[in-house]
């Protein structure tokens, strides 16, 4: 049994308003797992489920060997980041890091000593004396982590911890929560809506949507083999283009453009039958050659490092990532090449992965 | 005199008015308690006390008539104060901890409850004379300084609990829940995090409730045994109490008495009381 798993769990209020709608999820000890997905997808909720501050209508959670569903969260041996961090105004840096030891009754040396460990560890030994309201947003982050660290609990919440940083300071401690896990090695659940920290952070990344999972995979499944259209468009950024297209045979077609397909490609698609499908194609995918499929250009975004161009085709608009400056001006005719193992096909219809 | 020039001393001109007619009333009433009967038979309501003396606020506290009884407003004080203080603190604190119930902890129905109770913040007293004294006789407290304090306590939590919640629900959900995973439970989330927080709204209330329970009338002059008579009560008894002249001077000692503790908790926590009441809520 892994760390934590997760049981078929529904949630309905009112017996009317169904959030969860059947969730299956299991992880290994010290993974970390990322629950990523739109507004209303119900993953903050699940959060709150495995923290016990909400109870599902049915199925089970399990940490290690016990079945938590029912426990009070004080025995879960669990510590939650929330979005707001949510410190003790009334209390110091130092009484917040170990009011949870203070209220499980650790002796008060010992609970010196994890202030100390945890304050060196995120370097806020400077700060232990402040009130929360005298810190920084990117301050009030580490010591909100701090709490969760002193405990060293089985398995750590974080609740869309960076949503509330500005840009720059998101990215610091992105990059300082993913070395705090390599360091501590504790099992790690994270919710976020934000699908680069999704692929940055996680070991294993649930992509949800309307209280279902629509994909359980690493990262590289995520992105590489998306189970549908919904995480083919969720991850990624510029995202996938998408072209309707009609199958003739084995081949694929949009607006009269043939659109090459992979031999086992074709095949997948002579098996599932349907004749509506869509044709994705990464934006990196695609490059710019002197023949393949004719179009114009529309804009040209340059970020520094890479430029994002936008080309208008008889199939439809497809936007391309290339590397470096682009040397071409707005309203030039181009051709756009990629190969075809590149592309994903999606049922259009159920907006399944075909091939 | 330019444009802006004349405004502001039209401004300063009506506010100086305004305050000037609100302060008269005290100006009379303490010149009045300090004047001798003699200046008071000249019938000059305005006119400065020629040889002041405290003899009036000595005989309001200690000798004057109320009723048979001479003894002053002194027994009245202090039967107010053993009884309000008392009935605030409870109020108070009831009211705080239904206002963390009702945020912090809701219930099916809560709301529902909250409703009800916010009608007992609109309702008149008078609507609850006849049925609380058969209250209080059955449970045997009719008549005593227990029933009163049970009568206001009753009374007040209304506004105590309209005061916590409406302050508490600005208090992020997530603090609580925070503790919750800390381990803390219901009483502790209360005693070592809520309640710290509630320094502003906790003065709020304790003002409130002590002005309210301290010039109530009504329920103390129907409510208390003969031993445990509030001020307000003792007050309109000394005024009432009519002998061949009436000493207006001691009443308005008396009545001076019986405001004095209420003026001084606003000194005291006034700026608190406004802080309270505008800032509502201070962010977590």
């Amino acid at each position: 049994m892994g760390a934590l798993a997760i049981r078929n769990i529904h949630k309905t209020y009112n017996q009317k308003v169904h959030i969860l709608k059947g969730i299956d999820l299991e992880i290994q000890a010290g993974e970390f797992l990322i629950l990523v997905g739109p507004s209303g997808c119900g993953k903050s909720t699940l959060l709150s489920m495995i923290a016990g501050l909400d109870h599902p209508t049915s199925g089970s959670i399990h940490i290690g060997e016990r079945d938590v569903t029912n426990l009070p969260s004080k025995d879960r041996d669990i510590a939650m980041v929330f979005q707001s961090y949510a410190l003790y105004p009334n209390m110091t840096v130092a009484q917040n890091i170990a009011f949870g030891l203070e209220i499980r009754k650790v002796p008060k040396p010992e609970r010196q000593a994890t202030v100390d460990r945890v304050a060196a560890m995120l370097q806020i030994g400077h700060l232990l004396d402040r009130k929360p309201g005298q810190l920084s947003g990117g301050q009030r982050q580490r010591v909100a982590m701090g709490r969760a660290l002193a405990r060293d609990p089985k398995l750590f919440l974080f609740d869309e911890p960076l949503s509330n940083l500005d840009a720059k300071l998101r990215v610091e401690m992105r990059a300082e929560i993913k070395l705090l896990h390599q360091r501590t090695q504790t099992t790690t659940v994270y919710v976020t809506h934000d699908q680069v920290e999704a692929m940055t952070l996680g070991d294993r990344i649930a992509v949800m949507k309307d209280g279902l999972v629509q994909q359980f995979g690493t990262p590289t499944q995520i992105y590489m083999q998306p189970a549908n259209r919904f995480v083919a468009e969720f991850i990624g950024s510029p995202a996938m283009n998408m072209i309707d297209v009609l199958r003739n045979g084995p081949a694929l077609a949009a607006h009269g453009v043939g659109l090459p397909i992979s031999p086992a490609q074709s095949a997948a698609l002579q098996a599932h039958g349907s004749a509506e499908l869509v044709y994705g194609l990464r934006p990196e995918s695609i490059g710019f050659a002197s023949q393949g499929v004719p179009g114009t250009l529309r804009m040209i975004e340059p970020t520094g490092p890479e430029t994002y161009a936008t080309v208008e085709t008889a199939a439809g608009q497809l936007t391309a990532r290339v590397p470096g400056v682009l040397q071409a001006t707005v309203g030039d005719a181009v051709h756009l090449q990629w190969q075809a193992d590149q592309a994903h096909v999606f049922d259009r219809a159920s907006g399944a992965r075909v091939g | 005199m330019n444009r802006q020039n004349f405004h502001r001393v039209l401004l300063w001109a009506m506010l100086v008015l305004f305050a000037a007619w609100f302060l008269v009333p005290l100006y009379v009433m303490l010149t009045t308690s300090l004047k001798d009967a003699d200046q008071l038979r000249m019938g000059n309501l305005l006119s400065w006390p020629t040889a002041p003396t405290l003899a009036p606020w000595l005989k309001a506290w200690s000798s004057a008539c109320t009723g048979v009884q001479c003894e002053g407003l002194q027994p009245f004080f202090w039967n107010s104060m053993v009884m309000v203080v008392p009935a605030v603190l409870l109020s108070t604190l009831i009211g705080s901890l239904n206002g963390y119930v009702l945020s912090k902890w809701k219930f099916r129905g809560s709301e529902t409850l909250f409703a009800f109770m916010l009608f007992g913040v609109f309702m008149p007293m008078q609507v609850v004379l006849l049925p609380m004294s058969q209250v209080l006789g059955w449970l045997g407290v009719a008549s005593s300084v227990w029933g009163l304090m049970l009568v206001h306590v009753v009374a007040g939590i209304p506004s105590t609990t309209l005061f916590f919640r409406n302050y508490y629900i600005a208090l992020p959900d997530e603090l609580i829940k925070a503790a919750q995973l800390d381990g803390a439970g219901f009483w502790l989330i209360f005693r070592r995090i809520v309640l710290p927080l509630s320094t502003p709204i906790l003065v709020v209330t304790l003002i409130w409730q002590f002005t309210n329970i301290w010039n109530d009338f009504l329920y103390g002059v129907v409510f208390s045994g003969a031993d445990s008579k509030p001020i307000t009560v003792g007050l309109n008894n000394l005024a009432n109490t009519s002998s061949s002249v009436k000493e207006y001077n001691v009443d308005m000692a008396a009545a001076l008495i019986a405001a004095l503790p209420t003026l001084f908790v606003y000194v005291v926590a006034g700026k608190y009381f406004v802080r309270g009441l505008t800032a509502g809520a201070v962010k977590g």
